[in-house]
């Protein structure tokens, strides 16, 4: 009874969402404000509905009501609880019901953000974010229905592929989604202004802190499914250049260019319409990965049943979406007044560097990612474009970039002065190159492209560091006046220092791959694996069994430099439930930053011994210990405290929408 | 700077990064691109040997051959089939009489050298490429799928 409320609900959901899609448009057309509110206690409504429902999703999971269809094919009763209850959106509906939940949330969000949004914004934001959740609404209740009942109800469940049984992977959608689906919001303030003809820099301090949630929550999702499929697939690689991963990547990096244009436009009233292009532009990348992953054209862990039916209507759903808010970018575009040129050597200038490397690396993914689609479309062949590709192309425009990132953050805006800059950014540049030229030295004989990495890594920190101190530090003279300062300095100030700062780590552990080593090895209980100064001897192999599984354990005792370091257990593990799947529990033993990594492989015919990989892995954890911290950094800059406050109640008069009247430069 | 310098110097570099980024995409299109082919592929269209491509089909059933490290197996499309040399781990689920996928270069005697051997997530699921190379043989028939899903 209660799926079937739960069904119910959606469906009133998709009605109210009709309602707070045209509603206030319509009233902010006859200028009645009251309709123009209906969206607010509509969108609330809206999450109150599906929150219900995915609720009671969760509840048919967690007491394994095999008479739900979606249950019977991705639970199972031995499974242990924790997994129940993520198995919820462990697949197709369920996951696409989490995607209009989260969407929902944002939209009760902003309206319930009443304080920070002039009123025609908010009911133009509100009604472009309920189309998308109508669209999706429909996908769901016509082709990807979680509530389907099976009658007469099975015996047992299909249980949920062993990969995703894991505690990474369950918090890895949930954080991912909330990156995709946050830019829908910012997608629907572009639209907002478009449709309403006014953008200025209230747009811009009201679209940013959503702007920076999303992002944030995107990174640490990247970031975790990354970690993911570093440990659990059992090569030790933690990016692939997955069609899947490059899906999550691209939305990710115009999301990075779009937090940082907005900064322009709201300090210097510039680049309003790249802006608008880069919030639609951000929000149908992440469309177009939802498609990529959801409609069974590419062939993933992230691929669930595939129906093309289903592939079809996301497709039109995209073309919707992304065909209509561009042809409307180009219809009222030129009629959105046009900001200021402005100095090429400024921070504006910087930003807009910035902007440039960015949107080009976003676009040699985009190609890399499509082309081979296309090319199979169109003359048949099959092509796949892996690693090198990206190697040639995405690094050698992220590397300009990084070392400029802290010019940029350092110079003034209007004028800024690259020789002064360089002269501040002095100390931190002789750190690097000290750095570089110390690593290599002790690392003779290793990978160049190493050192030069953790340079550039250590520039980065440094910098950041070094600009944070100058700001509190100057003109400021003794202790008190520079705790005053510091106290008084904006905590976006503070955020993007130490987002700027997570950039350096994680460019460190990513150059430090350069040493990681690798070995096989046939094992025996009583082998010894030896690498550098790390030992593993294996002690004995035995099997063990699980919830729902079983597994064979290998055993082995660590040794760094002659002393034992304790011990690593690895698995391979057999899921009974699943048509004896199996799959590879690698074992993780962590020396601070830096990991030793051991995986099974094949048992041998001889049954006592194994093949063994042993990988050693430096300063690995910076990887997504710097992602984590550049999160920080983005929620440290939402709470900023020109985000909190009121806006002006009257936004400034109006130049009159289409008005071409230029700008003197500055 | 004047007005328009300062257009041009941002119109200039705009087009200077997006030029490179242009020509970075299509200099790695002509280095960094791998084909994919069926064993009947490689027969019939006498690929060279040294080239380097990924190679798809089924593992053969009693063809593979472990040697420590080293396993050597048949991929067929079940009327050609060509014979395939990997050292490492093989991934979990490598079994025989399922789709796999392999890259690495084709040897002078017609032996495939692979240097990887892909993953893949699912027990019933079949490479996209395999399932087209095994139709255009004529042998696909859909697996006896559960009857959900």
């Amino acid at each position: 009874m209660l799926v079937e409320i739960a069904h119910f609900s959606l469906a009133l959901a998709l009605g109210l969402s009709l309602v707070q899609m045209v509603i206030p448009v319509w009233g902010v057309r006859r200028n009645d404000m009251a309709l123009a509110r209906v969206g607010e206690p509509a969108a609330v409504g809206v999450f109150l509905l599906l929150f219900f429902a995915f609720g009671v999703l969760m509840y048919a999971y967690a007491v394994s009501d095999f008479s739900v269809q979606n249950v019977a094919e991705n639970s199972h009763s031995a499974k242990p609880f924790i997994y129940k209850l993520t198995g919820t959106w462990g697949n197709h509906e369920g996951s696409m019901l989490l995607w209009v939940l989260i969407l929902a949330l944002f939209g009760a969000l902003v309206a319930v953000a009443r304080k920070s949004l002039p009123d025609r914004l908010r009911s133009g934001t509100l009604a472009a974010q309920a189309s998308v959740t109508v669209a999706f609404l429909l996908f769901i209740l016509l082709t990807s229905n979680p509530f389907n009942r099976l009658d007469p109800a099975p015996p047992e469940g299909n249980d949920l592929n062993p990969l995703l049984q894991d505690l990474g992977l369950a918090i890895h959608p949930p954080l991912l989604y909330i990156g995709y689906v946050g830019f829908s919001i910012t997608y629907a303030f572009a639209i907002a202004a478009l449709i309403d003809g006014r953008i200025d820099a209230v747009w811009a301090r009201a679209v940013r802190p959503w702007t920076l949630a999303a992002w944030l929550f995107l990174t640490l999702g990247i970031a975790m499914g990354s970690y993911w499929a570093y440990y659990e697939l059992g090569w030790g690689g933690w990016w692939f250049w997955d069609p899947v991963e490059n899906a999550s990547l691209m939305p990710w990096l115009a999301g990075t260019a779009l937090i940082h244009s907005t900064i322009v436009m709201e300090k210097r009233d510039s680049l309003k319409v790249w802006t608008i292009l880069l919030a639609i532009l951000t929000f149908s990348l992440s469309l177009l990965g939802t498609f990529l992953v959801r409609s069974g054209v590419l062939t993933s862990v992230h691929t669930f049943a595939t129906d093309p039916q289903r592939g079809l209507f996301i497709l039109i759903i995209l073309m919707v979406f992304i065909g209509g808010s561009l042809a409307l970018f180009a219809w009222r575009a030129p009629m959105l007044r046009q900001g200021g040129l402005f100095a090429p050597v400024s921070r504006e200038g910087a930003l807009v560097i910035n902007n440039l490397f960015l949107a080009a690396a976003c676009g040699t993914v985009f190609i890399g990612t499509l082309y081979p689609l296309a090319l199979e479309g169109l003359t048949g062949a099959k092509i796949s474009v892996g690693p090198p590709f990206f190697n040639a192309t995405f690094l050698p425009l992220l590397i300009p970039l990084l070392l400029l990132l802290p010019f940029g953050q350092s110079m003034a805006w209007k004028r800024g002065d690259l020789l002064g800059t360089a002269q501040r950014l002095a100390t931190a540049i002789i750190i690097g190159v000290v750095a570089t030229v110390m690593i290599f030295a002790v690392t003779y004989g290793g990978p160049v492209a190493a050192p030069l990495g953790i340079g550039l890594g250590v520039f980065l920190i440094a910098s950041a560091v070094w600009d944070l101190g100058e700001r509190i530090m100057a003109r400021a003279s003794g202790f008190r006046a520079i705790l005053a300062r510091a106290a008084g300095l904006p905590r976006s100030a503070y955020g993007s220092a130490i987002a700027h700062a997570g950039v350096g780590i994680t460019v460190i552990g990513i150059a430090a791959t350069a040493w990681a080593t690798e070995d096989i090895a046939v094992m025996k209980p009583g082998d010894r694996l030896s690498r550098g100064g790390t030992t593993i001897i294996m002690q004995q192999i035995f099997p063990h069994t699980g919830p729902n599984y079983r597994e064979m354990v290998g055993r082995f005792a660590v040794e760094v430099d002659g002393k034992e370091r304790g011990v690593i257990d690895s698995m391979k593990r057999t899921f009974i439930t699943r048509n004896n799947m199996q799959t590879t529990e690698a074992g993780i033993r962590s020396f601070g930053p830096s990991q030793l990594y051991v995986s099974l492989g094949e048992i041998q015919p001889d049954g006592t011994s194994v093949v063994v990989r042993m990988y050693t892995k430096p300063l690995i954890l910076l990887i997504w210990i710097g992602s984590v911290i550049m999160a920080l950094g983005g929620a440290l800059s939402i709470t900023d405290r020109r985000f909190r406050v009121a806006a002006p109640a009257k936004p400034r008069a109006r130049a009159g929408a289409g008005d071409p009247h230029p700008q003197p430069a500055e | 700077m004047t007005r328009k310098q300062r257009r041009l110097a941002i119109i200039g570099s705009c087009g200077f990064v997006l030029a490179v980024a242009a020509g970075l995409v299509l200099f790695a299109m002509r280095e960094s691109i791998v084909f994919f082919h069926g064993p009947s592929d490689v027969i019939d269209k006498a690929i060279q040997a040294g080239t380097r491509f990924r190679l798809g089909g089924l593992v053969k059933e009693g063809s593979v051959v472990r040697e420590g490290q080293t396993v050597t197996f048949d991929v067929t499309d079940t009327s050609k089939q060509v014979r395939v040399t990997y050292t490492g781990i093989l991934p979990d689920l490598f079994r025989e009489g399922q789709g796999v996928v392999t890259e690495g270069v084709l040897q002078a005697g017609g032996l495939f050298k692979a240097d990887s051997v892909l993953a893949r997530h699912d027990e019933t699921y079949m490479p996209r490429e395999v399932a087209d190379a095994l139709k255009k043989q004529g042998h696909w028939q859909q697996a006896p799928a559960k009857p959900q899903s």
